[in-house]
Order: C-alpha cells, then structure tokens, then sequence
C-alpha cells in the first residue's frame, strides 16, 4: 500500500466540462500518487468517462487545470493538448466500448502501441536501413515482450475480432501498455467479464502496478473489484465530486448511499 | 443433384423475364410500312438465357454460403487460389518469371496499337496502387483523384511549354506537384470522415477540371494543350513507332518502382499506422498517433503517383486538355480499387488490367460496354466483396522468444 509519501503524479484541478448547456463535469479535484491505484465510481451518467476525454485530450476541458507530474520529470499542464500527445507524454487508456483495430492481429494491435516511441518515417521505411530493420525487430520483440507478461502470447496472430471477450479487454490493456505510461487510465475493465476472468483482471492490475510501476486509475462498476484493488476511490455524481477516501470510509459514506440507491439516509 | 424444385424457380424466373421484356425486345412497330414485326425469336433467347442464369446465380450463391459456413465453424478455410499463388513461393516464383518476361517482350510480339493500350493499362496500374494508399490502406474515400492526374499531366505540359524544360526533369516535378496537392487538399479535410470526406474530394476534383476548362490564359480552355514532346532517350529523339515502346518500358519501370514502394510503405510503421487510421480513428489518435500527420503523408504519398501517371500520360498522347479529367476517370480509379481488392498490391494490378484492357478488346461490343461494366461489378460485389484478390497483408510472426522472425 503507497503511502501518501509518495509524490502525486496526476493533479486535476478544478475540472470543468461544458456541452452547450449541460455541465457534464462541475469543479472536480483528483489526484493520483506514485504507484497507486485510484478508482473513480459514480452513478451511470455521471461522468466518469467526460473526465477520462478530458484528461487524454479527446475533449478540451472548459475550465480547471490538468497537471502531470511523471516521475523524474518536470510537471506540466497538458489540458487542450491532442491525445496522441497527450500519450506520449505517458498516460495510455483503455476503453469502455472496446475500440481495438479489429482486422489487424493481436501482435500488430501492440505494434500500434509501439509508434509513438519508435520514429522511423517515409525515407526509412522505402529505403529499410539497418536502422528501419533493427526498429522493426525491437517493435516486434518488445509487444511480443508485453503480450507474454499479459498471458496473450498463444494467439499473437490471430485477428482482434476473433478473440474472445476477455482476451479483447486484456489486449486493449496491451496495447495501452506498449506506450510505456506511467499512468494508465482504465475506463470498466472488467464490464462483461466472467467472475474467473475479474479475479485474473484483478490480479493484473495489481502486477502491472507492483511489476512496471505504473499507477492505475480506473472506472469500475463491480465493486468488489473496486473495493479489493483500490487504495483510495474517488465518487462523482451529476458531474461533481461527492466524496474521496479509503474503501472503508466509501463503503459507509451517507452521500455515496445515496447517489446510488436514491434515497436519504440518516447519518 | 439438381432438384426438381430448382428447375421449377428457374422456369418461373424465365417466364417472368419474358414477360417483362415483352414489350420492348419482341414487338416492334415499323414507321415506314406501318407493320407490327413480332420478333419471337428473341422471346426464345432471353427465355433460355434468363432460364441458365438464374441457374448459376443460385448455384454461386449457395458455394458462397457454403464457405460462409465452414468459415463460422471454424473449419480450415481454404485460402482463395489467388492468395495461394502469392503464399507459396514454389508457384509464386515461376509465375513472376512468366509475368516478367511476357511484359518485357510485349512490345516486339505485338503490336503498336496492343502496346498503346498496354501503356494505358499501365498507367491505370500506378494510379490504382496511389489511390490504394489513400482508400485501401488509410480508409480514406477520395472521389476527386483525377484532379492530381490532371496536376500532373498539366504540369508537363505547362512547364514544357512555357519553359521547354524536358520529361525527364518534369516527372518528378510532377510527382512533387501531386504531393503538393494532396497535401492542399488534405488540410481542409483533416476533420472529416466517410461520406463527407467523399463529397469534399468530389468537389475539389470538379474544381480542378473546370480551372482547366475555364482559365483559357492559364490552360488554354478546353482546347487544351498539343505538340506536347515524347519522352527523349539521352537526347536523342525517337520516331514515333521506337518512342512508343520507351515509354512502354518507362511505364514498365515505374510500375515495379511504385509496387516497390507501396510494399515497402505498407509493411511499415507508417503502414501500420495507416490501418489502425482505417480500423478506428479514435483509438488510433488514443494510442499515440498523429491523425493529422498520418492522414495527410497518405493523401501526399497517393497523389505524388497520380502527379507522375498525369505527366506519362500527357507524354503519351502528346496532348492534354480538361475532358481527360472528369470525374467518371476518378470512378474508374476507384473501382480499379474496390474490384482488385482494398489494400492488395496483386489485386490492384489485376484490377487495373482487367478494367482498361477489357473494354479495349471488347470494342465489337462497345454499346453494352457500361452494361458489361456494371454487371461484373454487381456480380462481383454480391460474390467477392472483398475484391479479386483480398488483402494479403504481411502477417507478423514472431518464432519463440529467441529473434523476431518475420513470414510472409
């Protein structure tokens, strides 16, 4: 369990998300530590995944700050930034409706992963230097490398579209790690997933956060999945945030109750 | 076996299209003698004729089926006879050498009027291949690809014309012309996908004609530009019999260049990122690629071929003007594309070949020439959606955990 020693690496300030009129997101505050895992719950609709687009650039937050801090590196502010920038710099994502290139293979859907830390351009791919060829092995050999530490390496050429579900979920995590982030962002990694196959995803995070070091913030609807893997949670409704604490103060929170189940209840 | 419950649907559907055409291929009214002729006999032949076709047609869809279901019991799909050519080395091989040398003696065997159309065909090949950059790989509908066809071809005869500068400095001058544009064309359109981005490029290729049509002191109107020079050979010029077979093998050579290059750019990290563009624009733009950048290298490196086809072009006929450019060339273009195979180098080639030069020798039959066309392309959709050879892509195989080892 990281202690809050441990420097913050993720610092959202004050995020706010307009769509014309609907405010999507209200003034929401979160921040991740190094080597932590952070789970974000709310209600359907709450808007939970606005705040992935928001912080991986797929939108332009109307207000509020995003703050990186990697570890070794220089903090920034990366709001407005395009989100194949906002990759490189290192957060990667999954999805929550799986968005996997659906007629390529599992090896090259991580191939894909490699391109933002590989470089070899027009000239080098017509002429193949030695450059280009030895590039081209590493990419190889690296998502092999990644395929092997998730369990997918039995059907590294079988088309995406053909695995079965929980193999989809896993390779989309794959593929987010062949980035090499230092925050991954996980939008409902178990939805769909068999009890087996949350209790193999539960450990997987948990290897990808003790093994790479790479901090974890995740969407989750199952919460006894939420509930074991989080160190601290962090709950929206209607775009703001209601509450933040350890799972035990969670689980018990009056206003976390209620967003869920809709009714009052006496604290 | 054939049931007698299928005899029977395809007599119903002959006796249907007897009915229907009726009126139109059995009673004619002759206007200078007043006299109805009955022609019966054609009854007789669309009756027969409608009676084998739906035979066959019934007899393909169900083959068709049939590998429908095996592929969905997971049973070993037989690759097409296409896709096993281009496997197997053993046949691969000699079949190449075959292509090769019947491409080399092309011209000596037969004649000037064959080599012409070959060089068509040819050309044809190289604007497949750079639109299959922009279509097959990056997923990109461009309608308006004839417009840097026409960058190309005027720029050669432009440039030669007000400034005598030869073929040989003008075809890359071309090709970078087409670049050029492609990248104009590609910065407008940067947000927009599928349908849009058709529309959009359909435009741009109208407007680039009528400037040609219309800008009489920039293009000469549409009396276009003649007298425009065949290619020299070390600055010797040629007699018009010997220039015709240069250019037949210029073309020869700049068809295996761009085979070269489109094989180089499509197994590579570009290459890939062209796909993943195609396959899903949001997560391809999440995992860390510049969909800007991506899109618009296709939309260069597409049209830089066309640039190049426009100047060889122009260098063929010796004369340019805006009725080469319409959009119904674009469309030929794109079903050159779409019939070979999206994204299939072999495929593309074939497409091309089977698209120009049938229309060539089917001239005894030039009135249903676009009825011919059609149909093949409505039989091969309903077949073959996914074009006469599909995809073959490079697959990446990795071999233990000792070397990356790649296989075809």
């Amino acid at each position: 369990m990281p202690s809050l020693e441990h420097p913050v690496i993720l610092d959202v300030r004050g995020l706010g998300m307009n769509f014309g009129g609907l405010r999507a997101l209200d003034n929401v505050d979160i921040d991740v530590r190094e080597k932590e895992i952070v789970a974000l719950i709310g209600p359907n609709g709450a808007g939970k995944t606005t705040f992935f687009n928001c912080i991986t650039g797929l939108y332009e937050p109307t207000d509020g700050e995003v703050i990186i801090s990697p570890p070794g590196r220089k903090s920034e502010k990366i709001n407005g930034l395009k989100p194949n920038i906002v990759t490189a710099k290192g957060l990667s994502r999954t999805f929550q409706n799986i968005r996997l290139f659906q007629n390529m293979t599992v090896l090259e859907n991580v191939m894909i992963g490699r391109h933002c830390r590989t470089s070899s351009g027009i000239v080098g791919a017509i002429l193949k230097g030695p450059a280009t060829r030895s590039e081209e092995k590493a990419i190889v050999r690296d998502s092999y490398a990644i395929l092997e530490k998730i369990g997918l390496d039995e059907s590294v050429n079988e088309f995406a579209k053909n695995l079965p579900y929980g193999e989809q979920r896993r390779l989309e995590i794959a593929r987010a790690l062949a980035t090499e982030p230092f925050l991954l962002l996980l939008d409902e990694p178990a939805a769909g997933m068999n009890p087996q196959e949350t209790l193999e995803l539960d450990d997987l995070i948990r290897r990808i956060r003790d093994e790479e070091s790479i901090s974890i913030l995740l969407i989750e609807h199952d919460m006894k999945l939420v509930m074991s893997l989080s160190d601290r949670i962090f709950v929206v409704d209607y775009g703001r945030k209601i509450a933040q604490g350890a799972p035990g103060e969670i689980k018990n929170n009056p206003a976390v109750i209620k967003a869920y189940l809709g009714e009052d209840v006496d604290a | 076996m054939i049931k007698f419950s299928e005899i029977k649907k395809s007599l119903w559907v002959s006796l249907w299209f007897m009915f229907l055409t009726f009126p139109v291929m059995v009673i004619r009214v002759n206007t200078i003698e007043n006299v109805i002729e009955w022609r019966w006999e054609n009854m007789i032949f669309i009756g027969v004729g409608s009676f084998l076709f739906s035979f066959v047609w019934r007899y393909l869809l169900k083959q068709k089926e049939y590998g429908l279901k095996r592929a969905e019991e997971g049973g070993d799909i037989r690759p097409s006879l296409a896709q096993r050519i281009l496997r197997d080395r053993k046949i691969f091989a000699p079949a190449l050498t075959v292509v090769g040398i019947f491409a080399l003696l092309f011209p000596y065997v037969f004649s000037l009027y064959q080599t012409n159309i070959m060089i068509s065909a040819l050309i044809f090949v190289m604007l497949g291949l750079g639109l299959n950059i922009v279509v097959g790989l990056a997923g990109l509908l461009d309608l308006g690809y004839v417009a840097f066809y026409a960058v190309g071809a005027y720029a050669y005869a432009l440039l030669n014309y007000h400034f005598g500068l030869s073929f040989w400095i003008l075809l890359p001058v071309g090709g970078a012309l087409g670049m050029l544009f492609g990248i104009l064309l590609g910065f407008p359109v940067l947000r927009l996908r599928g349908d849009y981005l058709a529309i959009v490029t359909l435009g741009f290729g109208e407007i680039i004609r009528l400037i040609l049509e219309n800008w009489n002191e920039f293009s000469f109107g549409p009396s276009g530009i003649s007298n425009i020079p065949r290619p020299s050979f070390f600055g010797m010029s040629l007699s018009v019999h010997d220039s015709t077979i240069f250019i037949y093998y210029i073309m020869i050579a700049l068809c295996i260049f761009t085979i070269f290059v489109v094989n180089r750019l499509q197994d590579s990290r570009i290459g890939r990122a062209w796909i993943a563009l195609r396959e899903d624009e949001v997560a391809c733009q999440a995992m860390g690629i510049d969909k800007a950048k991506t899109k618009l290298t296709a939309f260069a490196l597409g049209a830089t071929w066309a640039g190049m086809g426009g100047v060889m072009f122009a260098a063929k006929t010796t004369f340019v003007n805006p009725a080469s450019f319409t959009i119904w060339e674009s469309i030929i273009i794109l079903c050159i594309v779409v019939l070979g195979g999206m994204g299939s180098v072999v495929g593309v080639i074939i497409g091309a070949l089977i698209l120009i030069l049938l229309p060539e020798y089917l001239r005894a039959f030039s009135e249903y020439r676009m009825l011919m066309f059609g149909i093949l392309l409505v039989v091969m959709m309903v077949f073959r959606p996914g074009g006469i050879v599909s995809d073959v892509r490079r697959i990446y195989k990795f071999e233990g955990s000792g070397g990356a080892g790649k296989d075809a």
